[in-house]
């Protein structure tokens, strides 16, 4: 084998062997080789292609352009959205690229630091969000204990009344740490996919059987209406039990009483504005619905349609926004459909595993 | 070959076109995107340099514009190539545009810095931008992939920017009617809210040139327009019970 080509061949080896997704370029700025990182994370065709058609940012063109013209290495942190948002410093390094002998190229190499930087956020807003919205039960309780000290001190009647309600508080305020910590704990892996395949009929039958308790204090039923080989889907079980569990248990406090819930989950070809084949679970009930100015910004957190109502049924104002991180987490989609005065349709879309291979139980015929 | 030779050049015309639509596109991103943080952060000196930057927005803008009328003089395209040619002249209008609205939002956010900041709706108008930003990504992925079903996508995606402003307007209005010192503030605030919602429109536009470039037709029908701001009117009363229901 020619010495060259020995050698570029361990070359490679080596790009593929980085996790960081690694780009050559030649020196008309269009893109010669990229490594097996870079092939995940673009997913699209590159050879021969200008760089900015991978990456448009434009403080990582520039730098690139400096290297090119003999400005040497260059360094930027940049913030590169695409399901999720994600954080990179990016070395631009020159390079003699061997087989193209037409002067300079360069090694453009993208280093993760998501994971860092989120953190960081995190604890700033998870702090920023635990005090301005424990705030009004607490000063609540500081209240009805003054006044159980002071001019409730001898009246049993009134202690009791009050101790109920001191008693719901403290419940709610536990409800919203859980809350927060699960939406915490969902958005740190956010930019991390699921690998698991998870078996949507089982799963959503035990969700219906658990709900179907609470929704019979309503007077309502659940009707669970699953496709027949419905293919199992990438994802993480206990966070899709949280999301469908949070849908339908908003379908019975929001829906009216007497009135049937349905769940139906069936495939289609294609998920909106994705793309890719997938699963589409719907959650809808009959009921007041929603208005539509307030629809987009139902996944906000805190963001109550009627405050007073939310906080009876002891909302905590987190539920769809752990479902909205969930459903990113998972690369699938929310949709939102509401009619007021007819009711409202939650669909989750997932992606599935494409065969279908693993929708049969493992002692299947 | 001569004749190659001359297809070649042309492929290269082409592909430069498709280049500078997308060099445009990541700068108009950036640009957003810097200005919507400078907004939430009340950072007057990020504003200003962000304002500065949209100069070279418009540098490109001039550029695509030579470089169209030279390519149609020179090479008179035909059928697929021709609209090619247009749609980029087109898109590079509107991403130009949306550029100029970010360095208007900018511009505001200086005078903002100086008033007392206005929590919740300022929340709103992020996250209307970011629904709008997510728009201007997935425009310019499709366009640099040719995919109508992507541009589609985001050509409806519209109606929910022009939800959130309906809902953004409606809820400034009632602070305004509250509390007449929240005044100046809050009408920076429906200007940026303004803006955002005519980048939805423009994206929107760049979704229509992807759908003519590639099938050579325009949409059937009407883009949804659910915008109902310029038929928005809040009475005192509602501002008054909104006063008393609200809780500590």
């Amino acid at each position: 084998m020619p010495e060259d080509t020995r050698k570029t061949m361990s070359d490679l080896d080596v790009l593929d062997g980085i996790p960081d997704p690694v780009i050559l370029l030649n020196s008309k700025r269009r893109v010669v080789r990229i490594n097996r990182a870079a092939l995940n994370f673009f997913d699209m065709a590159f050879q021969g292609r200008d760089l900015a058609f991978l990456i448009r940012h434009p403080n990582v063109l520039s730098a690139v352009d400096a290297t090119l013209s003999g400005g040497g290495a260059q360094r930027e942190d940049i913030s590169i959205a695409q399901d999720v948002t994600r954080q990179f410093t990016v070395h631009v390094s020159p390079m003699r690229i061997e087989r193209h002998t037409d002067g300079l190229g360069a090694m453009v190499a993208m280093h993760d630091v998501t994971a860092a930087r989120n953190a960081e956020e995190m604890r700033a807003d998870f702090v920023a969000n635990v005090s301005h919205e424990l705030r009004s039960p607490l000063s609540s309780l500081v209240g009805f204990i003054e006044t159980l000290r002071g001019v409730a001190s001898d009246d049993p009647a009134a202690q009791k009344r009050f101790l109920t309600i001191m008693e719901s508080e403290a419940q709610r305020m536990t409800r919203l740490i859980g809350d927060l910590l699960s939406l915490s704990r969902v958005e740190a892996d956010e930019h991390i996919p699921p690998e698991d395949y998870v078996r949507l009929s089982d799963l959503l039958g035990s969700v219906v059987d658990s709900l179907s308790v609470r929704a019979a204090k309503h007077r309502m039923g659940i009707d669970l209406e699953i496709q027949p080989n419905l293919p199992a889907v990438i994802g993480e079980q206990d966070e899709l039990v949280m999301v469908f569990q949070n849908l339908v248990t908003n379908a019975i406090s929001y829906g009216r009483e007497g009135t049937r819930i349905s769940v139906t989950a069936k495939t289609v070809d294609r998920i909106p504005n994705l793309g890719d084949p997938g699963v589409a679970v719907c959650v809808a009930d009959i009921g007041e619905g929603i208005a539509p100015d307030q629809i987009p910004r139902l996944t906000e957190r805190f963001y109550r349609v009627d405050k007073g109502r939310s906080r009876s049924m002891g909302g905590t104002g987190l539920g769809l926004a752990i479902v909205k991180h969930i459903v990113s987490r998972h690369r699938g989609r929310l949709a939102i459909e509401s009619k007021l005065g007819v009711g409202s349709r939650f669909t989750v879309y997932l992606p599935h595993d494409g065969t279908g291979a693993r929708s049969k139980p493992a002692n299947a015929p | 070959m001569a004749a190659d030779h001359i297809v070649r050049s042309f492929d290269e015309d082409l592909t430069r076109l498709d280049n500078m639509i997308v060099e445009m596109g990541g700068l108009a991103e950036m640009q957003l995107s810097q200005a919507i943080e400078a907004l939430v952060r009340r950072d007057v000196n990020l504003a200003e340099s962000v304002a500065a930057g949209d100069a070279r927005i418009d540098a490109l803008e001039r550029e695509v514009d030579i470089f169209t009328v030279d390519v149609l003089a020179r090479r008179q395209p035909m059928a697929a190539d021709l609209r090619l040619v247009i749609s980029a002249l087109k898109a590079a209008n509107d991403l130009e545009r949306i550029g100029d609205l970010s360095r208007n939002i900018c511009k505001r956010t200086m005078a903002l810095a100086r008033t007392p900041p206005m929590g919740s709706a300022m929340n709103t108008v992020a996250r209307m931008s970011r629904l709008v930003q997510e728009m201007i990504r997935n425009v310019l992925d499709a366009y640099i992939k040719r995919d109508v079903d992507m541009a589609n996508d985001v050509w409806a995606r519209d109606q929910e920017v022009d939800q959130l402003h309906t809902s953004l307007f409606r809820e400034l209005l009632t602070y305004m009617m509250e509390d007449p010192r929240n005044i100046t503030a809050c009408t920076h605030l429906l200007f940026i809210a303004k803006n955002v919602e005519r980048m939805g429109d423009h994206v929107t536009n760049i979704a229509e040139y992807i759908r003519m470039m590639v099938l050579g037709e325009m949409h059937d029908e009407m883009r949804p327009k659910d915008d109902q701001s310029s038929m928005t009117v809040i009475s005192s009363d509602a501002v008054d019970a909104r006063k008393s229901t609200e809780s500590p």
